[in-house]
């Protein structure tokens, strides 16, 4: 049913669509990052796609894979009733690991786009507001990422005599890839 | 039992305050989570925690003597806890109310403490995910025999609650780090003053 959105996509924006298919009714489409506010410009604003609706907006960590984090966007047409999910390969370098923010299309995305910020830490440039959501302020580190130490702990609060736990945050953190949030 | 100044007649008076608290506890739910389900039914009249003398939940903790830690306590959520705890007159108690009040659950991740005694003083631990209301009344006449017998970790460090102007717990016991169980004065607050 949305394969004509990919057609559309495929016959406006041929420049900026890396790669399309369709999966159990799912239609997807890779998009190239410096293009991606065309086409989520486009979805939203054509009549015939009319994309009035940011369902969601998550990212996927491909740890080993190059790129290795995939912004993933869930969009939703009110009037026509189909659905689209555009994919955005993010690289895990800092300089590069960023996306541009989609919260002037979609008021919707800028909590959605915090919450990838503060467990992802992928940066949405553009953003108003990019601060964490979730986690605490003094935390350190994405936590989803899968290169995030599975047992460390940073609590921001023990008893001075609390039953010891397995503490090993300090050197999982240490040892792990995460840098220390600006 | 610890006291002061064990004589004969503080003892008797100090089983009787402690006789007379263990059947009138006023609680304070600190309901966080899905325990919370149960601990209605506890308060309800089919269980009826009232036959204990706990029935009146106070939501403030100023005017409550047994927290009852109910659900899941995370890490951005401990110094609200602490805080909680550190508003409540002595002498006080501590129920943790299923496993993750008690060890953090199934949950062993980067988000949730492992257990509110890692922040406040548990005095029992009700386990369970979640606990029936059978285990919440049988962990409550515990706190009752651990009452009675002064074995709570407030009373432990208060020593004599019998005796007149315990409140100004000049009898804390110092930690070998300097501080006392209560945090000190700077550590109640977070140094910008907001409750993260």
């Amino acid at each position: 049913m949305a394969q004509r959105v990919l057609d559309i996509l495929q016959e406006r924006l041929p420049h900026a669509l890396l790669e399309a298919g369709s999966y159990v009714g799912d239609e997807m489409a890779l998009i190239d990052r410096d293009h991606l506010l065309e086409v989520l410009t486009l979805l939203r604003d054509d009549p015939e796609l009319d994309f009035a609706m940011l369902t969601d907006l998550t990212v996927v960590d491909w740890l080993g894979q190059s790129p290795r984090f995939e912004v993933v966007y869930q969009l939703y047409s009110l009037r026509h009733k189909h659905r689209v999910r555009l994919k955005v390969g993010v690289g895990e370098e800092e300089p590069e690991c960023w996306v541009p923010t989609a919260t002037s299309l979609w008021h919707s995305a800028a909590w959605a786009e915090r919450e990838a910020w503060d467990l992802y830490g992928v940066r949405f440039r553009g953003h108003p507001d990019l601060r964490r959501i979730l986690m605490y302020e003094e935390f350190v580190g994405h936590p989803l990422r899968k290169d995030y130490p599975q047992n460390a702990r940073q609590p921001l609060i023990r008893r001075p005599d609390a039953p010891s736990t397995d503490d090993q945050t300090t050197r999982l953190l240490a040892n792990s890839h995460d840098r220390r949030v600006e | 039992m610890s006291h002061d100044n064990p004589t004969f007649v503080p003892t008797m008076l100090q089983d009787a305050v402690n006789w007379a608290q263990k059947y009138s506890l006023f609680t304070y739910p600190f309901a966080t989570a899905c325990c919370a389900m149960e601990f209605m039914s506890t308060m309800g009249p089919r269980y009826d925690i009232a036959r204990f003398g706990a029935e009146f939940p106070r939501f403030s903790p100023r005017q409550a003597d047994l927290l009852i830690v109910i659900g899941t306590i995370t890490e951005r959520q401990a110094p609200v806890l602490r805080r909680i705890y550190d508003q409540m007159p002595d002498p006080k108690w501590v129920m943790a109310f299923g496993v993750c009040a008690s060890t953090g659950g199934f949950y062993q991740n980067y988000t949730v403490t492992p257990g509110a005694d890692q922040v406040i003083p548990v005095d029992v631990y009700v386990p369970g995910c979640p606990p029936r209301p059978e285990q919440v009344l049988d962990g409550l006449m515990a706190l009752q025999r651990r009452i009675q017998e002064h074995r709570g970790h407030s009373q432990a460090e208060l020593g004599n609650t019998a005796s007149i102007g315990y409140r100004d717990r000049r009898h804390l016991p110092v930690l070998p780090d300097g501080t006392s169980m209560t945090l000190g004065a700077d550590e109640r607050m977070p140094k910008d003053g907001r409750v993260r």
